[in-house]
């Protein structure tokens, strides 16, 4: 099935082999084999947390990888900065942008080696060359005088290339660059593209869109658990089904809970109508019965998390309404949705969750302080009590409540957050990948906690990245693609090449 | 990394546990109180005590009688009282995540609207809780102002109030026609510039506060919340706190906290004046810094705050019986600001270290 095919060692700009690189609890490169020729669009396939993105900050210098070796032109190197990639001619255009929005154009494209005589910046050179710059881009009209972050996302895209170009790169990896343009920016896009691989310039691409590949790409490689699965197909003839049974399966089984038979007469406990929010989602609805998971698949920037937190309060919906045990929530009130009953589990544990200097029993209490409070005065050893008892039936470890919970591994953090709402007794549960930063060993008891939750009652809508979570955890799924809702079904009638195929392709079938 | 962390700490546990074995007492109880003092406040706070202790060396040494006598403690602690109420109230600000640069000008406006001709008549006819209560009310009103900007204005902190610090100095400037305004109310002055049991009533004052404070902040919802709000606002947010209504109470607090201080100071120098509380803003910071508050939020301590009040006022005491100029001791208090919070940030990046 993997055909590698072996190409001249002069032809190659770049080849990697046996790249490793381990996270503590993770393997997340496990023996990645990459070459890149120059001139060609080369594009990376894989689900998510497959290892994308690591290899391209491998690439760049800002991981250094553990064993394997780099080789640029034919030398062995080794990239351990951001400027030895640099240097070699390798540079990044991130998904989120990495430009100083205060600064011009061409303060941008020079950033970091501006120039300049006697330590004085030259203005009106760095102009000329911004403006030789971006006419070759095909976009003499951005001005390079004007404020970054006064330009649209593709127009901010394009500096980010000729900064990339003003550093005489070779071989440029852009991540989604599609995801934040309309259709006819990427038109231009590409044709920028084929204008740079013309002058021998090598560009990896990276995206979930089969449709770009197959018009922009020359080569694809397949990536799945860390690992290069197949290299060096052709872009327009692989079949799309080969592509997705390439990506999907894995190595690693995880073990989901079984099933629960659900309750014929179990009560419905949250109703989602006609929900919208401009340039999010739109007109998405479903409802979740006591006792259910349901499950939202669809790719980052799908408007998954988005649902979740407009459900929560946390985003204001513009339209339709959320209605917990038959009563209508206020838009865009988090007391009243967690005084309802509601949960939430965000997306980014350490930023939107948690206080990661306050103790354990801190975190799980604050939002049920008044059950440990009179006249506003705390009982801290009714709350320890509350609290240890959760953390031993969770077995959240180190044991102890008075720990810092900056010093818990992720998948503790996670019961924590969990625990949290298991003290209000809520009725509903929203969780924002439950399982990202967990380890392989500590997803099954995540999986085991949450099957437990909804066995006591409990609604829960479960949202994550990868597929195999939402289907072998979720009892029924609502594909989301671009902001909507394109299936609602069991979980059991359908695989996950059938849902990579509604994400990926949507209406493109 | 996590090895290393058990190898550092598996010796002091040996410690821990040789001292109990040398005091022969319940060991797990007696391990655990000390563990816990030393982890907790007091832990921190060594640092401060040592610090006050040797001024106090430096005081005797140089000053004998001059500086232990009970006159001049006594001294010590009347002018720490003023300053010390303004920083309780800053402490709860800081570790909400906020800054409060007006205090100074607050404690001005409200000296000089409780000494009114008008209020005063109406302190002479009645009862001088007229003027207090003016203080209070005017001190609380411009914390909600700075409150109500900050929260639901969206307008940083640090903005905010030092517009508050400019309109309530020159509000308090126009009241007064920029002149002093003499107490004439007997009772006010007697009471508040007196003594109970020996000690001034800006004492008791202070000390009243600073317990009020403690038990607000350590010991309440209110302070729980104050921590998570200053920790991780989007954090406190979606756990369900109300984030901006809490933030509106933390500056009426300080507001509050300035009324107070304004009576305090109206006490001690019988007079009312828009140059009150000049400067009050950087040595409330400077002593809620020192005393160990994290200036980003989130973490802050009473009494570290009272430490570093009484750290300063001890400071400018010494080198004034010294005979030392003023000059000399902003030095002083710059070099000593400098190190404390170089000792907080070591101490800090090896709490979060693995």
């Amino acid at each position: 099935m993997t055909e590698y095919d072996v190409p001249a060692g002069g032809q190659d700009l770049l080849r990697m082999t046996g790249i490793v690189k381990e996270f503590p609890g993770v393997r997340a490169l496990d023996g990645v084999d990459l070459d890149i020729r120059r001139g060609e669009v080369h594009c990376l396939l894989g689900q998510n947390g497959a290892g994308k993105s690591t290899l391209i900050r491998v690439l760049t210098g800002a991981h250094k990888p553990d064993a394997g070796t780099i080789q640029v032109n034919g030398q062995v190197v080794s990239l351990n900065t951001p400027a030895d990639s640099m240097r070699l001619g390798i540079a990044a255009i991130y998904q989120e942008l990495d430009l100083v929005p205060d600064l011009t154009v061409a303060e941008n494209v020079f950033l970091g080696h501006e120039p300049a005589r006697f330590g004085l910046t030259r203005r009106s050179e760095a102009n000329t060359k911004a403006r030789e710059l971006l006419k070759g881009l095909g976009h003499g009209e951005i001005p390079p005088g004007r404020t970054v972050g006064l330009l649209s996302a593709a127009g901010q895209q394009v500096v980010s290339m000729a900064r990339a170009l003003s550093r005489q790169a070779r071989l440029i990896v852009m991540d989604e660059p599609s995801a934040v343009l309309d259709s006819e920016e990427v038109d231009n896009l590409f044709r920028v593209i084929r204008d740079l691989t013309a002058q021998g310039v090598a560009v990896v691409y990276i995206s979930h869109r089969l449709e770009e590949i197959r018009e922009i790409g020359d080569r694809v490689t397949v990536l799945k658990d860390g690992a290069t699965v197949a290299t060096g197909l052709d872009a327009r003839e692989t079949p799309t089904a080969e592509l997705i049974r390439l990506m999907t399966g894995r190595s690693i089984e995880y073990v989901f809970p079984p099933r629960a038979e659900l309750a014929g007469d179990a009560p419905v406990v949250l109703e989602v109508e006609n929900l919208s929010r401009p340039r999010e989602f739109a007109r998405i609805g479903f409802s979740v019965r006591a006792g259910e998971i349901l499950g939202l698949a669809g790719l980052v920037g799908s408007g998954r998390s988005e649902v979740l937190e407009t459900v929560y309060g946390a985003r204001r919906a513009a339209t339709g309404f959320v209605r917990v045990d038959g009563k209508v929530l206020a838009p865009g009130k988090v007391q009243q949705a967690v005084k309802a009953g509601v949960g939430l589990a965000p997306e980014e544990r350490k930023s939107q969750a948690l206080l990661l200097d306050e103790a354990v029993y801190k975190n799980i209490t604050v939002s049920s302080m008044g059950r440990f409070a009179s006249g506003g005065f705390l009982n801290s050893h009714a709350e320890r009590q509350a609290a240890e008892e959760l953390t031993k039936a969770l077995d959240v470890r180190p044991a102890g409540v008075e720990h810092p919970v900056r010093n818990l591994s992720g998948g503790n953090q996670q019961k924590v957050v969990l625990a949290r709402w298991l003290m209000r007794d809520c009725r509903v549960l929203l969780l924002d990948e439950p399982t990202r930063g967990v380890d392989v060993g500590a997803r099954s008891e995540i999986y085991a906690l949450v099957r437990k939750l909804a066995a006591s009652g409990v609604a829960i809508v479960l949202v994550s990245s990868e597929v195999e979570e939402v289907l072998g955890l979720a009892d029924r799924v609502v594909v989301m693609r671009e902001g909507r809702a394109v299936h609602t079904g069991p979980a059991q009638d359908i695989d996950e090449h059938q849902v990579l195929d509604l994400v990926m392709e949507g209406s493109a079938v | 990394m996590s090895e290393e962390v058990a190898r550092s700490e598996a010796p002091k546990q040996d410690e821990l546990g040789h001292g109990q074995a040398m005091a022969e007492v319940d060991p797990t109880a007696a391990g655990a109180t000390l563990r816990h003092l030393l982890k907790g406040g007091a832990g921190r706070n060594v640092g401060l005590v040592i610090a006050l202790v040797l001024l106090c060396i430096v005081g005797v040494a140089t000053a004998g009688d001059r500086f232990a006598s009970t006159a001049n403690v006594l001294t010590i602690l009347r002018l720490a009282a003023v300053i010390g109420v303004v920083s309780i109230g800053m402490t709860f600000v800081i570790t909400g995540g906020g800054i409060d640069l007006s205090v100074g000008a607050m404690v001005a406006l409200a000296s000089v609207w409780a000494t009114t001709l008008a209020t005063q008549q109406l302190a002479a006819d009645y009862h001088w809780i007229f003027m207090v209560s003016t203080a209070l009310l005017v001190g609380a009103a411009c914390g909600l102002v700075n409150g109500v900007l900050v929260a639901y204005g969206k307008i940083v902190p640090f903005i905010a109030t030092l517009a508050m610090l400019a309109g309530a100095r020159g509000l308090a400037e126009i009241l007064s026609d920029r002149k002093t305004q003499i107490i004439s109310v007997n009772s006010f002055v007697d009471f508040f510039g007196g003594s109970l049991i020996g000690i001034p009533v800006l004492v008791w004052m202070f000390l009243l506060v600073a317990a009020a404070g403690w038990v607000l902040l350590n010991r309440t919802t209110f302070g729980r919340r104050t921590f998570a709000v200053g920790g991780n606002a989007e954090a406190a947010r979606l756990a369900g706190i109300k984030v901006q209504r809490h933030t509106v109470a933390l500056y009426i607090l300080a507001g509050l906290c300035c009324g107070i201080a304004a009576v305090m100071l109206m006490a001690r120098t019988t007079t009312g004046s828009a140059t009150h509380g000049g400067l009050y803003e950087l040595d409330a910071i400077a002593a809620v810094v020192i005393g160990g508050t994290l200036l980003s939020g989130g973490r802050g301590t009473i009494v570290g705050t009272v430490f570093g009040v009484l750290i300063f006022t001890t400071l400018n005491n010494v080198f004034t019986l010294n005979n030392l100029s003023i000059s000399a001791q902003s030095v002083a208090k710059g070099l000593i600001i400098v190190i404390a919070v170089l000792l907080q940030q070591r101490l800090a990046a090896r709490a979060t270290a693995p």
